[in-house]
């Protein structure tokens, strides 16, 4: 039996409630399925489960619960599984011991990804609403971005079914500004009282990679096309692999080196908020797979639906202003990352190329580090790292 | 595609990437981008929108000619 708890989805969560079972008691779950949706101050997440069993005593609905609750019980495959959530009076009978090599051939999904039913995208402001209503949010048709239900189709089938008998909102505990204002200050706080940043920056020659740029966007129809942001974001993670030192954790006094390059991308929601969830493995991603994560990623912090892996997972984080956003930007690292990249927008400036006075698309690169884990002189290796890359854009 | 057209295709679209956004607040010459606060992301999916219902390709180069709602219906019903 193992126990199914409560994520921390950031060093800024301290309680979350689940809203929706997406498993009954009973059922089979297998490592990274997605079993819940949990209400936290960034919206409604879908929470996977890392267990391989049989899942039961689900916790009830609409209950604030800290992190580290247990929320669901695992008769972990290969245990006695019989009886696992009769009552306790029940006797287990022992399960015949499998050798190793039928342990092996515990059934095992290995083909296709897994049999998650999707979960229909929903803003959190929908799904509070459809509760208050008594709706299924999810069974509604969504007319926003990406099929998104909205609060308007929400308001639309309420007005359009005969009034149902609202259940009582419990509390409030979905995503709301005030609450996640209040998460990142409890996280950029505890990161600027805790972490002794040092700062580096280098103006990068954007020109090769805004060729490169237009010559792919030129003859692609719009959804095939890339932004600049996908390339920032390509040559930090490689630029990673270079400098494996900044991509982890600073956790018990020490440095741990994260297992992938996850980089967190950090989201500006409207309405105010900020969310940075992972982009796993982008540094073995192609520039076309990165721009639809990032599409995705965009599109689901937004209206709810990101998973607890992205949430839990980035090993850095990325802060990209885009082409509206200032010159430049010196980030808050986001603990226990040890480590936040910034890009301010690409703008043409007067810059010496062979010496020659060019107009010239720069953007202006800058890290903000860690300094128990890291020097700076570190910290520079990985910004002369990610110029590079983007002086030769046809390698990204 | 006449104008009326392209105003409800340009409404519908905003409404999916800007929910909370009224297009009726804004100017005939204002700056889409400013007036909604449209990032790159925004503002790619927003012509990403609007090809595909009006059918036309809209290159990038093109993309300044639709900042504004005047800019893009003269754009559009070309």
């Amino acid at each position: 039996m193992a126990d199914f708890l409560m994520p921390a989805l950031g060093a800024d969560m301290e309680t979350g409630q689940v809203v929706q079972w997406l498993v009954q008691a009973g059922a089979r779950v297998k490592p990274g399925d997605v079993v819940a949706v949990v209400e936290t101050h960034k919206g409604a997440i879908d929470v996977e489960c890392f267990l391989d069993g049989v899942i039961g005593d689900l916790a009830p609905l609409n209950q604030s619960l800290p992190v580290g609750a247990v929320l669901a019980r695992v008769a972990v495959a290969g245990e006695a599984t019989a009886p696992a959530f009769a009552p306790a009076a029940a006797p287990a009978k022992p399960a015949p011991v499998a050798p190793p090599a039928a342990a092996a051939a515990v059934p095992t999904r290995l083909t296709g990804s897994p049999a998650t039913p999707r979960r229909a995208l929903v803003s959190p402001a929908a799904r509070r609403r459809a509760q208050t209503l008594g709706l299924l949010p999810d069974a509604l048709p969504g007319t926003g971005a990406d099929g998104a239900v909205t609060l308007a189709d929400v308001e639309r089938a309420a007005s359009d079914s005969p009034p149902a008998v609202a259940p009582p909102r419990v509390k409030g505990g979905g995503f709301d500004a005030a609450q996640m204002r209040q998460a990142i200050a409890a996280a950029m706080g505890r990161s600027k009282r805790e972490i002794p940043h040092y700062y580096l920056a280098e103006t990068v020659d954007f020109a090769a990679a805004q060729a490169w740029l237009d010559d792919w966007n030129r003859d692609r129809p719009p959804q095939d096309r890339l932004l600049s942001a996908v390339l920032l974001l390509k040559a930090t993670a490689l630029a990673l692999r270079e400098v494996p030192q900044l991509n982890g954790f600073y956790e018990n006094g020490r440095f741990r080196a994260g297992d992938g390059i996850h980089v967190g991308w950090a989201i500006a929601l409207r309405g105010g908020g900020l969310v940075a969830p992972a982009i796993h493995h982008a540094d073995r991603k192609s520039l076309p797979e990165l721009m639809l994560a990032m599409r995705d990623l965009v599109q689901r912090a937004r209206a709810g639906g990101l998973r607890s892996s992205e949430l839990t997972d980035p090993t850095i984080t990325i802060s990209s202003l885009g082409d509206r956003g200032a010159e430049g930007v010196w980030g808050v690292i986001y603990p226990p990352q040890v480590a936040i990249v910034g890009f301010g927008r690409v703008l043409s400036k007067p810059w010496v190329v062979d010496g020659q006075v060019l107009p010239r698309p720069m953007v202006s690169a800058s890290l903000a580090a860690d300094h128990r884990a890291s020097d700076g002189h570190l910290g520079g290796q990985l910004l002369t790292a990610i110029h590079q890359a983007l002086l030769s854009p046809q390698t990204l | 595609m006449n104008a009326t057209d392209i105003r409800a295709l340009a409404a519908s679209v905003l409404a999916g990437i800007a929910p909370e956004a009224d297009l009726a607040s804004v100017g005939e010459h204002e700056d889409l981008r400013e007036a909604l606060d449209l990032d790159s992301m925004d503002f790619l999916n927003f012509i990403i929108g609007l090809s595909q219902g009006s059918g036309v390709n809209i290159p990038e180069s093109d993309y300044p000619r639709l900042f504004t709602l005047k800019g893009l219906v003269a754009y559009l019903t070309r």
